[in-house]
């Protein structure tokens, strides 16, 4: 009966039992423990008494109590576990409390510190609304560094790694001011829009934190940025409504906020609001279930039913694509919505699990946008030459075509996948590695695009 | 016989308390002092109890702490603190008169078995 065997079975039984009930979120990992310790001393009465272990097992499980009920129970008791506390410091988080607070205040800092950087130009005379161009394209400047600073305090970055971030900031800000743009002209536009791609890449680095070079650590700033930007959206709104009051009620009293609110609040808050928007993403961390992958799943189904019917539509009746000037942009913007949709599903999924039907929709979702930018391409490429290469249409162009690898190579890993002759970590693999690719093009828009379009 | 749930559950505070009233103690033990208690005629379901412990906590009556047992496990020791005494003082008054309410009707039923009805025999209260 006490055989290594049975024991080393036995142990993996209460190890399994355990991560069920772990699984559970109103059951907490003490209590947890506490349940374990009742079961073990369960065990011993009954082999005592003459149970082999499975059977011991078996009784012991059965007198704790069906799982989903005992969850029940411990959520009535606990409901507040459910709606974890997102603001305040959780109070059994791994961070310890100190720590917690000291990251919240740092952040805080650091979010006042951006509000103001946004305003130190203007003590130079440089004003936000008669320089918009030196504004936006040192967008970037003011909020990016502080984030990757926040991080790297965070996460212990050596200097050497600090050092290299600093400079690829440094580096990003020459080109971005030094080439003599002409005002509101295209390469200015395609600058404003591709300087933040490629140093949202430099902020990963340090969000990794030395882990960068794993798939997990470039997984994780994709997860991140995702849930970033849905909290940013959402303290947008909350911000909208601020101003509408505030509009409201000191015009009551005869006073006109309005440029206040342009010159000050808007910018500050909008700065300010990306470092708290990180911290709120880092302090929730696998608190509660992630709402992009929930997004994803809302959408996904939606965005292959849309895709198809396009599809259908567009054989039935034989329309070509009628090609007008942003209809590049729009198909750009379709794939990265897909792209998207298909990034935050991968992230959420366990790589372990077998593949099942969802898998397949993301599979039709891909294959059905990879047609419709094909329909497109092929349409814009047979009059490419006929509308001339503006730097606007090349960006575009080069856009297309990394969206376009990217999901048609994913297609391939899925599909494998799917027939089970890859495995899911593969897909992993290659969409974090081809963050690279994004942020390489982003770079090179940035950097090559201005001097060879004669910076119109 | 099984004992309905609902009493059960009202019954689980006042049997805690009590048991920790008597020594501090933990969840298999205090399963294990309720079934003596009982002749095993109050199954409760293992871990059920445990929320019972977690809200008796949360409200101040009982406090834990943890502590590594004879078998070098870690254990959480329950203890009642003194509202929790004062609890349990109330809740044995609430039983009582439920138990005296029972005990007389049951007394009275036993009595009147053969007897008529006089309630049947009164004139209906108006209105009802």
């Amino acid at each position: 009966m006490a055989s290594p065997d049975h024991a080393e079975s036995l142990e993996e039984q209460i190890d399994q039992w355990r991560s069920y009930l772990r699984r559970r979120q109103a059951i907490h990992s003490v209590d947890v423990s506490e349940l374990e310790d009742h079961l073990r001393e369960q065990l011993a009465v009954l082999v005592a008494a003459g149970l082999s272990s499975d059977e011991a097992f078996l009784v012991a499980v059965k007198r704790m109590g069906d799982l989903d009920a005992l969850s029940r129970e411990f959520a009535r008791e606990h409901s507040d576990r459910l709606w974890k506390q997102l603001v305040v410091f959780p109070s059994d988080s791994r961070e310890p409390p100190a720590r917690a607070r000291k990251d919240a205040i740092v952040a805080f800092f650091l979010a006042v510190a951006a509000a103001v950087f946004i305003k130190v130009p203007a003590l130079f005379g440089v004003q936000l609304d008669q320089d918009a161009a030196f504004y936006i394209r040192n967008l970037s400047f003011f909020v990016l560094p502080l984030l990757a600073g926040y991080f790297a305090w965070k996460r212990r970055l050596d200097t050497r790694t600090v050092r290299w971030l600093a400079v690829a900031f440094v580096a990003a800000g020459v080109f971005a001011n030094v080439y003599p743009f002409s005002e509101r002209g295209y390469t200015l536009i395609l600058t404003t829009l591709h300087l933040p791609i490629a140093l949202w890449l430099v902020v990963g680095i340090a969000y990794a934190g030395g882990r960068w070079g794993q798939v997990g650590g470039r997984m994780d700033f994709i997860r991140f940025s995702g849930e970033l930007f849905i909290y940013y959206v959402l303290i947008a709104l909350g911000g909208g409504v601020l101003t509408a009051f505030m509009m409201m009620i000191f015009e009551a009293i005869g006073i006109d906020a309005e440029r206040f609110i342009q010159l000050w609040l808007l910018p500050c808050g909008a700065a300010g609001a990306v470092l708290i928007g990180s911290r709120l993403v880092e302090a929730k961390q696998s608190v509660i279930e992630n709402m992009a992958p929930v997004l994803t799943r809302l959408f996904t189904p939606l965005f292959a039913a849309v895709l198809v019917t396009f599809l259908g539509t567009l054989l039935w009746t034989g329309r070509g694509v009628d090609i007008e000037r942003n209809a590049l942009i729009a198909f750009d913007l379709l794939l990265a919505a897909v792209l998207g949709l298909l990034l935050y599903s991968i992230s959420a999924r366990d790589p372990r699990a077998p593949a099942g039907a969802f898998d397949g929709l993301q599979v039709v979702l891909v294959i059905s946008a990879l047609l419709a930018d094909a329909f497109a391409l092929w349409a814009i490429a047979a009059r490419i030459s006929e509308f001339g290469f503006t730097p606007n249409r090349v960006a575009a162009l080069g856009e297309n075509v990394i969206l376009l690898v990217n999901l048609a190579w994913s297609a391939v890993l899925y599909i494998r996948f799917l027939r089970g002759r890859g495995s899911f970590s593969g897909l992993e693999k290659w969409q974090t590695s081809y963050l690279w690719v994004h942020a390489a093009w982003a770079a090179i828009v940035v950097i090559a695009f201005p001097p060879v379009f004669g910076y119109i | 016989m099984e004992i309905n749930k609902d009493l059960i559950a009202a019954s689980s505070t006042p049997i805690v308390l009590a048991i920790l009233a008597e020594q501090d103690s933990y969840g298999y033990a205090i399963l294990k002092r309720v079934r003596e208690l009982s002749g095993g005629r109050m199954e409760w379901t293992d871990g059920m109890l445990y929320p019972v412990l977690h809200r008796l906590e949360r409200l101040g009556h009982v406090e834990a702490r943890w502590e590594v047992a004879e078998s070098g496990r870690r254990r959480k020791y329950y203890r009642i603190t003194s509202p929790g005494r004062a609890q349990l003082a109330e809740e044995r008054k609430q039983w009582h008169a439920v138990d005296d309410t029972l005990r007389g009707i049951w007394q009275a039923l036993s009595l009147q078995v053969p007897a008529s009805h006089p309630a049947s025999a009164a004139p209906l209260p108006h209105g009802a």
